[in-house]
């Protein structure tokens, strides 16, 4: 059982987009992620459903050319008017056959 | 009853006093919270209790009691979001998105409101018509709609698009528990009600006591955020207390003329006077997502919502009193 080298993309955002990033995810090519809340705080203010939901951290795992436009998507479609903040790091990743 | 002896009543109501204790638990910075699987279980019962009443009710009213009042709200619908977006627009001076956001929140409607008004009618001896959920639900989507078709004709909004945005607002939790809970109590008939009614009746102790529970984390919510007032101006805070009891009166009127009762008339201002914080935040979000959520939220959560929990409700039970003739 070699480990292969893949992308973990990690998206932290508001909870209103949920639906939205998820299906993103997929049509980019990302075969699964998880999803859990998560409380911080950040530079923004108010987020428009914060005491209904908390924000949502999203992780999948891909390859190095899926995770780049992951980040590029994210950055051109929602960095302007959402808290949003997405980060990449290389991992070794056991039963690789899920994800090559 | 003086105005004064109204105010005292609803200020000393268990509900007005839960909502303060959960103001005051924040204030002095307790840990207190209800856990938010609780507050949503809440939620859930009381507007499916309701939703059920509502139907059970409805069966006993008449096609030409209901049609007028029906009409007069769906005119309230659409009538409080422009004049919502025309003064912030135009007086306040906001963006066309801003604008749009917080017309989006007048036009709509704060089910608790709605139940705190229907609680107090009740107090006062004037029982609210039994088809007034009906309304609420008739209420509660246009004027999310018409606001956000002005935004995103205004401001050219580039979220997602409106027909995405509208199925959310048709499909959300307070649609389902309200429109289905009216369905299965009108299908279900009298005798079938009669078996449930002491968990659900919305005069009932059940539903009174869960409302408490709720409103201790309304007041938690509500002063979580007071720090905000600082952020929005005193443009929204007047627009905040005053917008209300233009939509109030309005409404108090226009139900009158529809041949509401007294409390029916109350409790239709208080529906035309209240903001969404449910329904409308997310929806807004996705629609006009450079409009500021801190104008929007503060403005009908932290403003609005606890003016006519607290002072509102009496003034438009004072006002329909006055319109209906029975002062």
């Amino acid at each position: 059982m070699t480990p292969i080298r893949l992308k973990l993309v990690t998206i932290i955002a508001e909870h209103v987009l949920r639906e939205h990033l998820t299906a993103d995810l997929r049509k980019l090519g990302a075969r699964g992620y998880s999803l859990g809340e998560v409380e911080g705080e950040g530079t923004r203010g108010v987020h428009a459903q914060d005491w209904q939901g908390k924000n949502i951290r999203v992780e999948t795992l891909v390859s190095a050319e899926v995770a780049e436009r992951i980040l590029a998507h994210l950055a051109a479609s929602y960095f302007h008017d959402y808290a949003l903040v997405a980060y990449a790091h290389d991992v070794e990743v056991v039963r690789s056959g899920k994800f090559a | 009853m003086t105005t004064a002896d109204l105010l005292r009543a609803n200020l000393l109501s268990p509900i007005a006093l839960s909502f303060a204790l959960g103001m005051g638990a924040r204030a002095v910075r307790s840990e207190f919270s209800l856990p938010k699987d609780i507050y949503l279980g809440l939620s859930i019962f009381l507007l499916w209790a309701l939703g059920l009443q509502g139907g059970a009710e409805l069966r006993e009213a008449s096609l030409t009691a209901i049609a007028w009042p029906a009409l007069a709200t769906l005119g309230l619908g659409v009538a409080t979001p422009i004049s919502a977006y025309l003064v912030v627009r135009k007086v306040g001076r906001f963006s066309a998105a801003d604008a749009a956001a917080i017309a989006a929140h007048y036009g709509s409607v704060s089910a608790v409101t709605y139940i705190a008004a229907t609680t107090f009618a009740k107090s006062q001896g004037m029982e609210p018509e039994g088809f007034m959920p009906t309304l609420l639900t008739l209420l509660e989507a246009p004027g999310i709609q018409v606001a956000l078709l002005i935004g995103v004709v205004q401001a050219g909004g580039h979220g997602r698009p409106l027909r995405e945005v509208l199925h959310e607002v048709f499909t959300g939790r307070t649609m389902v528990l309200l429109v289905g809970g009216l369905l299965v109590g009108f299908i279900m008939g009298h005798e079938n009600w009669a078996v449930i009614e002491p968990f659900y009746n919305t005069k009932g102790a059940v539903f009174r006591g869960a409302l408490c529970l709720f409103m201790l984390e309304m007041g938690v919510v509500a002063a979580a955020r007071l720090g905000d007032l600082r952020k929005v101006g005193g443009f929204l805070l007047g627009f905040g207390l005053g917008m209300p009891l233009v939509h109030g009166a309005l409404g108090a009127w226009v139900g009158t003329l529809a041949g509401l009762s007294v409390g029916g008339a109350t409790v239709l201002a208080a529906m035309a006077a209240s903001a969404s914080y449910i329904a409308a935040p997310p929806a807004v979000r996705l629609t006009l997502p450079e409009a500021n959520p801190t104008f929007y939220l503060t403005s009908a959560l932290v403003i609005t919502f606890p003016f006519n929990l607290l002072v509102g409700i009496p003034i438009y039970f004072r006002l329909a009193s006055w319109f209906g003739g029975t002062p």
